[in-house]
């Protein structure tokens, strides 16, 4: 008996170790390879003040790529989020130069509340017209990454839109520039919404309608699940996470423009992927995806420390690691 | 004489003491087996026995562990992925090999497309596709999209493929597992034309009467071990089927356990339409199992679906326990006990990439939820439970549901219907392409809900499964249902004079 039991132990210790999710495992390999490479060219990159910004300025694509996990999750796609952020940072600017409410710290509440509507709204048109309208995801927001960036550059007669406040100004500053117990606010911001989305993913019935979804359409009905609804409160919640990426930007600069967060798309999305998720729908991966939103900055971190590769490349660069990520995503899942 | 030159007949293709694992797990051990020129081969055994494995091998899908293939009796490493069609040798897949937008003669030139001056010879491509559909019997336009054809045509596509290749030796899986009776009846026509003319078949079925009716000889397989090679006419199904189950199958069907004339009203349809189905009545009993048969076409999925609420109705009502049930509302029924069973499980049933629990709680997560999060233990106890009701028999836990054999993923859709705690069950084809064993377990659990006093609805195209189960059996024919059979008219030639339109019930 005791034999017995000691010979099944082993053999599901055995098991553990061989069916390590290499997918899962990936992107964070990746990351502490690219550390060490780091390391090598330039002894200042390893200092903790250097990751620290680094992790701070990836704040932006990490929690909008946290919302586009849920979306890739249930077998969508948006591409409206760059877009989306110049419209709602616009907005939330417009608010607080309109000075409506004479009280700063009520007008910032406001408009912070206001901003977090708006981005609700974006991602609920995405979801409708996605849904209920019946058109293909990438079209649909392609469509609507074209309506917010024309609205953006309308609003803004083609140049830049200010904080004028001083007041709010300094007043907003702490939440990009401060820190709670040494930790950087977009580093908390990160954590935490980072740890509430994988709570929602991994461990509520929401998230288990997301993956049955991107899994399979028709399981999915046939199981009764409201499709449509599903779908759709995964692009409101990346609307939600574009809007907090923006209570993040709007203090860093203070002003958005025309180009405010172009290409911010392919970043999430390569993010998304860079960090386990399937794109044709499935198993999402919420840690995987900031992994990999690290992995971006780090590597533009690198080349600006290092001389033999120029800055300018960054763009090349970042295309590359996504080929380069689907190509070792579906290697891994050919051995699996 | 005769005897003599039957038995000098040298095969065509062979394996000998051929294994395959795939890493730890073995699933092939040194089995034996041959093909001569001209016969119908059966290949017989439960899921998980091999057979599918086997005819890989054969076929040039996958490679041996260890042994040999011969062809021609000179041994031979088959080339990969289908490339062993160029020496004739090929396999008809259980999901079929079509490209849905190509039209039948692009189908069956696709990959050797015929060209003159580089350009595409269309005209000939299309006078060779003809040519070869007549010799098959088949009326299939070869202009026709492969998407516009029935499932029976798109198998007679993929024949005059093979044999446009010069086949020696065609592999079918389950090729019936789709076919009505009649479809089946011409496919079996012109697999013994093929074979006068010296092609081999092997079957893979799980349907015995089929192996009688057809075939040369047979092969069992039994847990990936060569169990008997005999001729057809030695055996009878009974003797089969004890091969394949290394056991007596006593009674292949429970008991029936007819209700009371009195018992409850459970389901009422009512004149219900769809696009296609007209005007459909019927009444279901408290622990009642009702049968609908009729042939592959007939509406019988549409209406389950419509009843379900996911297909639109066009009119009529549905009663459940004599309040109306809304239509285009899947949740509301499954709230008021109504549970359907679809039979696609890899398309409609199952996540084939997810695990055995996040599949068995899809349907029923409401359940496990502990202050708005989903409570893991409780899954794994509803798990735990699953598997010794349903006697789900997997190697390890965590396998992907999309690596189970049909059986056991038959088995876990059927515990999901049931973890939302139906009292009215629809279930459609209950038992398509899984092993006898598998069957008969499912068969009896069906006769213990009605026991219990649920009601069942089994849709069935196999109709020996209606008849052995049901106490009442509904047959449609084209949209409408035509009959309503009780007692003594259950029976295969009243069924079928049904269903094939030679006798109608005034409604």
């Amino acid at each position: 008996m005791s034999i017995n039991s000691g010979g099944e132990a082993t053999t599901i210790r055995r098991r553990s170790w061989r069916d390590v999710d290499l997918r899962a495992v990936a992107p964070f390999a990746a990351l502490a390879l690219l550390i060490i490479i780091g390391a090598l060219v330039n002894p200042n990159f390893i200092s903790i003040t250097n990751l620290a910004n680094v992790a701070t300025r990836s704040a932006f694509i990490a929690i909008i790529a946290v919302g586009a996990t849920f979306v890739i999750s249930s077998g969508d796609l948006d591409l409206s989020v760059g877009s989306m952020v110049a419209f709602v940072a616009s907005l939330m600017i417009l608010f607080m130069n309109s000075g409506v409410i004479a009280d700063p710290g009520l007008m910032l509440a406001a408009a912070m509340v206001l901003t977090v509507v708006i981005g609700s709204l974006c991602g609920l048109a995405n979801g409708l017209i996605t849904t209920v309208g019946r058109i293909e995801p990438f079209i649909a927001t392609l469509g609507t990454m074209g309506i917010y960036r024309g609205l953006t550059t309308w609003l803004s007669q083609g140049g830049a839109i200010t904080l004028r406040s001083s007041e709010l100004q300094s007043l907003y500053r702490p939440a990009y520039f401060g820190s709670v117990l040494g930790l950087p606010v977009p580093i908390l911001v990160i954590l935490i919404v980072t740890a509430i989305a994988a709570f929602i993913l991994y461990r509520t019935r929401y998230g288990r309608h997301v993956t049955a979804v991107g899994s399979s359409r028709d399981v999915a009905r046939y199981s009764g699940i409201a499709v449509n609804r599903v779908r759709t409160i995964a692009f409101i919640i990346q609307g939600l996470c574009v809007a907090i990426a923006v209570l993040l930007y709007v203090p860093r600069l203070g002003s958005t423009s025309a180009t405010t967060g172009i290409l911010w798309e392919l970043q999430a999305i390569t993010a998304v992927v860079v960090g386990g998720t399937a794109l044709k729908g499935g198993a999402g991966r919420v840690w995987g995806t900031i992994c990999g939103a690290f992995i971006l900055e780090l590597v533009g971190n690198i080349m600006l420390l290092s001389n033999f590769i120029s800055e300018y490349l960054i763009g090349a660069i970042q295309g590359s690691i996504i080929i380069i990520a689907m190509l070792v995503q579906r290697s891994l899942t050919r051995k699996a | 004489m005769t005897r003599d030159g039957e038995e000098a007949l040298a095969p065509v293709l062979s394996a000998e003491r051929v294994s395959k694992s795939f890493g730890e797990v073995q699933v092939l051990f040194s089995v034996d087996f041959d093909m001569l020129p001209g016969e119908i081969h059966a290949l017989v055994g439960e899921n998980g026995a091999g057979k599918s494995t086997l005819v890989k091998i054969l076929s040039g899908f996958e490679s041996p562990t260890s042994g040999r293939l011969l062809l021609d009796g000179e041994p031979v490493s088959l080339p990969a992925n289908g490339a062993a069609e160029a020496l004739g040798i090929i396999l008809i897949h259980q999901e079929f090999n079509l490209a849905e937008h190509l039209t039948v003669t692009e189908s069956l030139f696709l990959g050797r497309e015929v060209t003159r001056f580089g350009v595409l010879d269309r005209r000939f491509m299309r006078a060779e596709t003809r040519r070869i559909l007549d010799m098959l019997g088949s009326h299939v336009d070869e202009d026709a999209l492969i998407s516009s054809l029935a499932v029976a045509d798109k198998q007679m596509v993929e024949i005059a493929k093979a044999i446009s290749r010069d086949a020696r030796v065609i592999f079918m899986d389950e090729p019936t597992a789709v076919l009505s009776r009649e479809e089946t009846e011409i496919l079996f026509d012109q697999v013994r034309k093929l074979r006068a003319k010296g092609t081999s078949f092997v079957f893979v079925t799980h349907k015995l009467n089929e192996v009688m009716e057809l075939t040369d000889r047979v092969t069992v397989l039994r847990d990936g071990q060569w169990i008997k090679t005999a001729p057809t006419r030695l055996l009878d199904s009974d003797a089969i089927a004890q091969l394949m189950v290394g056991r007596e199958l006593s009674s292949l069907y429970p008991a029936k356990h007819e209700p009371d004339v009195d018992e409850e009203i459970v389901l009422s349809v009512r004149g219900l339409s769809t696009g296609y189905v007209k005007d459909v009545s019927f009444d279901l009993r408290k622990g009642e199992v009702l049968g609908f048969s009729g042939l592959i076409g007939s509406g019988r999925t549409e209406i389950m679906e419509a009843i379900t609420g996911l297909r639109s109705r066009l009119s009529g009502e549905v009663l459940v326990h004599g309040t109306p049930l809304a239509a285009d509302d899947f949740m509301e029924g499954v709230r008021r006990g109504l549970a359907y069973m679809t039979k696609d499980r890899k398309g409609r049933g199952l996540l084939l990439e997810e695990g055995m629990t996040a599949n068995l709680t899809l349907q029923s997560l409401g359940r496990h939820v502990r202050y708005g999060y989903l409570d893991p233990a409780s899954e794994r106890e509803a798990m735990a439970r699953a598997k010794r009701r349903f006697d789900i028999r997997v190697r390890d836990d965590r396998v992907r549901v999309g690596r189970m054999s049909g059986g056991n993923q038959q088995k876990l859709m059927l515990a999901k219907v049931m973890e939302t705690g139906p009292k009215i069950i629809i279930i459609d084809e209950p038992t398509r392409g899984i092993d006898v064993g598998t069957k008969q377990q499912i068969y009896h659990f069906i006769a213990a809900l009605a026991r219990e006093g649920c009601s069942v609805i089994v849709v069935s195209s196999e109709m020996p499964e209606v008849i052995g189960l049901c106490t009442r059996v509904a047959v449609m024919r084209e949209g409408h249902l035509v009959g309503m059979l009780e007692g003594d008219d259950i029976n295969e030639q009243t069924i079928m004079r049904y269903a094939a339109g030679l006798r109608r019930q005034a409604s």
